[in-house]
């Protein structure tokens, strides 16, 4: 196996490690805290699952980028990589715009146990959602510069990691937002 | 200079004269694996000089009832500051030391897979504890134990009742950074041993330091994320006012501790395994036979890391759970005996009939083999769930984890450096400041640890400033510190020896104890390329199949044990 590859995957197996404690903390809270099942109540589900919709599909069109990459042929592959780009901004907009509406409502971090394992758990998944968007830009502007630029093992490393950032949204979503509708 | 000039262009006899290692500015910039694993050795030291410096003075304050020498403030920096220190900037790192030095050189690589992110590690680590230790210059360092629950560690004991203060957020982020360069140095390992084996040197013909230095990279890359999430929730309970682990708001500080253990347990695990490896590289080289099973000790190694995951709320015992969950946590914390029984049996199977040299690395080796029996032992004693009730947060603990991490890790780093001292200086360490230095040890380490097991029995409770006088304790304690004293002389000369070796100590040669592995097959120090020639792999001990090769008729003799042959 290509050695940034391996690194890369390594590296997600400990993200993921990472995500499971703070996902456990949500799940611990919402089971055992009644105010912080109830607070939950404040999401509004489908404004957030058509974000999800968009995150997901962004999988989609890196794979594409990927495979044309892989391939060698420039122009779709940018086109699909610019694609992703968009798709994951969409996402992290959406998140800042459901963030600025909670807020609004007096929802915050430290207003009750719903608040901080919400805004922790999605807030790390924005985070690494940011860092996956900076390295979809570098990947892109490298792309754009010429080929021989931007190693092969670039494109696949980064696409692991925007995966297992899609991955972490497909458990966070039906936990967060799905466990509401009881 | 033009001696030292030519020196270099011949084989450097010591680490001194290679010309590529001069200079303040090539070990500030460097990405060769060997510098930088002699900067973890260097850093990891002084750390560890000033963790021992903490436990002689806290020591000193145990050393007879209602002392009140120290305030009880002062103490519980020390003990906590003592604790963080050992395990997060001394033996982890020293660990590390070793297996970013020799992983490349035992598998036959030129460096690491990723020498840049190497050196990351490297300055990450530095950076983060001199963060830690920047604590003290703020007034008001750690109070809370190396284990750091909550509530001790919220801000409502800030200024008042603990004095916590800001020294829990230095800890936090130092050990964020350094976390993150345990990590990077853990995929680097990974990968350096999946993908830089010279051809020949399938997985079952693995040094056995490597395959626990492997097993040991994949507890680091799984068990420090969740000290990472702990750390992060901690820190957004003291800045934004987050309320995991506030109780008056339904948080549970025992999300902290499940956190905490989850890592704290392959923890333990990541302090010893390295160990383990360099105590399975030295004896069979000391005994003069080949390793006794060794399948079964890299199996037994990878049993070691699944079950360390699976063991951590033996921590947890007193905190009340239900029983099903006890008999769970009992089972396996009893379980994880069983491999590393297998080890005990296999190093003295590995003794047994072999001509046995007791140079100073194998003697550690022994003394580690005693003495982290003794500390298992007592170890699988507080599996058994109303046993750990009685004696948890008691001197008996103190005890147990000191024997396996000093009388257990802390030997295996000293058979480390007497064995592999050569091969990074180019210079032997005196055997006889080492003979003297092992003897301190042993005698200071048994005289004060051992007797501190009936002071936990007789109810002396840990991370108290004092004790009141109560029948025995004052004796106990008393020869607990005398001892004590012994084992931090032993430690001095050590230091002494590293120095007075390097400049004055005898030229190891390329193989000075008739090594097998494949380090010993370039020169001592190693050239910054390592290898000019590597002997091909046929076994697990190449070097012993290449004398062999050379033993027939009319060939050079092979090369043989003591000073400057080969």
């Amino acid at each position: 196996m290509n050695k940034t590859r391996l690194a890369m995957l390594l590296f997600v197996a400990s993200e993921a490690v990472f995500f499971i404690v703070l996902i456990l903390a949500y799940v611990l809270y919402h089971a055992t805290s009644p105010s912080a099942a109830d607070a939950s109540r404040y999401l509004d589900i489908p404004k957030t699952a058509v974000f999800t919709a968009c995150l997901l599909l962004s999988s989609f069109t890196m794979r594409q980028a990927a495979v044309f990459l892989r391939t060698g042929r420039r122009k779709p592959a940018l086109a699909w990589l610019l694609a992703t780009v968009a798709l994951g901004a969409v996402f992290l907009a959406g998140q800042g715009a459901e963030y600025v509406s909670l807020i609004g409502k007096g929802m915050t971090v430290s207003r009750d146990l719903f608040g901080t394992t919400f805004f922790t758990l999605t807030g790390f998944h924005g985070l690494h959602v940011f860092i996956g968007l900076i390295m979809l830009g570098t990947l892109f502007g490298l792309e754009l510069k010429g080929g021989a630029a931007c190693p092969a093992e670039a494109v696949e490393c980064v696409s692991i990691y925007w995966h297992f950032v899609d991955a972490v949204w497909m458990i966070i979503f039906p936990l967060v937002y799905l466990w509401v509708l009881r | 200079m033009n001696n030292s000039e030519i020196n270099a262009s011949k084989e450097p006899g010591s680490i001194l004269e290679v010309g590529e290692y001069k200079g303040l500015l090539s070990w500030l910039s460097s990405v060769d694996h060997k510098q930088i694993g002699i900067m973890y050795f260097t850093t990891s030291l002084i750390f560890f000089l000033a963790g021992a410096s903490l436990a002689m003075v806290m020591r000193t304050q145990l050393i007879k009832p209602n002392h009140h020498w120290l305030s009880p403030e002062t103490y519980n920096q020390i003990f906590t500051m003592h604790g963080t220190t050992m395990i997060f900037l001394a033996i982890m790192p020293m660990l590390t030391a070793f297996m970013v030095y020799f992983t490349p050189l035992m598998i036959g690589a030129r460096d690491v897979s990723f020498p840049r992110m190497n050196a990351l590690s490297y300055w990450l680590y530095l950076m983060g504890g001199l963060l830690i230790y920047f604590s003290f210059f703020t007034g008001d360092t750690l109070h809370m134990g190396w284990s750091a629950y909550p509530p001790l560690t919220s801000v409502n004991y800030s200024m008042d009742l603990y004095f916590v203060g800001t020294g829990v957020d230095y800890w936090i982020v130092g050990l964020l950074l350094t976390g993150a360069g345990t990590i990077m140095t853990a995929i680097n390992i990974l990968v350096t041993v999946a993908d830089l084996r010279v051809p020949d040197m399938k997985l079952a013909r693995l040094p056995l330091f490597v395959w626990m230095s492997s097993i040991n990279a994949i507890l680091m890359l799984l068990a420090l994320p969740a000290l990472n999430a702990a750390l992060v929730m901690l820190f957004l309970d003291r800045h934004l006012n987050a309320l995991f682990f506030n109780p008056a708001a339904g948080g549970n500080p025992l999300l902290w501790e499940h956190s905490f253990w989850f890592f704290g347990h392959p923890e333990v695990y990541i302090l010893i395994l390295p160990g383990f490896g360099i105590v399975s590289e030295v004896i069979p080289v000391f005994s003069r036979k080949v390793i006794f099973g060794y399948s079964f000790m890299a199996v037994a190694t990878v049993a070691i890391g699944f079950l360390s995951f699976g063991v951590w709320a033996h921590h947890m015992l007193a905190t009340g759970m239900s029983f099903s969950i006890y008999y769970v946590f009992a089972f396996s914390t009893a379980l994880i005996a069983v491999p590393t029984g297998i080890k005990v049996f296999n190093w003295i199977a590995t003794m047994w009939g072999g001509s046995i040299s007791f140079d100073t690395a194998m003697l550690f080796c022994v003394a580690f083999i005693l003495q982290f029996t003794i500390g298992g032992l007592s170890g699988v004693a507080f599996a058994t769930v109303p046993i750990d009730w009685d004696l948890t947060q008691s001197y008996f603990v103190v005890a147990h984890f000191h024997y396996t991490l000093l009388g257990g890790t802390l030997f295996t780093v000293m058979a480390g450096f007497y064995y592999w001292y050569p091969k990074i200086t180019g210079r032997m360490l005196s055997e006889k400041l080492g003979k003297i230095q092992f003897w301190l040890m042993v005698i200071g380490f048994n005289g004060a640890f051992f007797i501190l097991h009936f002071a936990g029995l007789a109810g002396m409770t840990r991370r108290v400033y004092t004790y009141p006088d109560l029948p025995h304790l004052a004796t106990i304690n008393l020869i607990s510190s005398l001892f004590a004293y012994v084992l931090g002389l032993g430690i001095l000369i050590f230091f002494a020896n590293l120095v007075i070796s390097l400049f004055k100590g005898k030229p190891a040669g390329d193989n000075p104890w008739g090594g097998w592995t494949l380090e010993w097959a370039t020169s001592s120090p190693p050239p910054p390329h390592n290898f000019d020639r590597i002997p091909p792999v046929r076994s697990i001990r190449p070097l012993w199949d290449l004398e062999r090769s050379q033993m027939a008729p009319g060939a050079a003799a092979p090369p043989s044990r003591g000073g400057e042959s080969s």
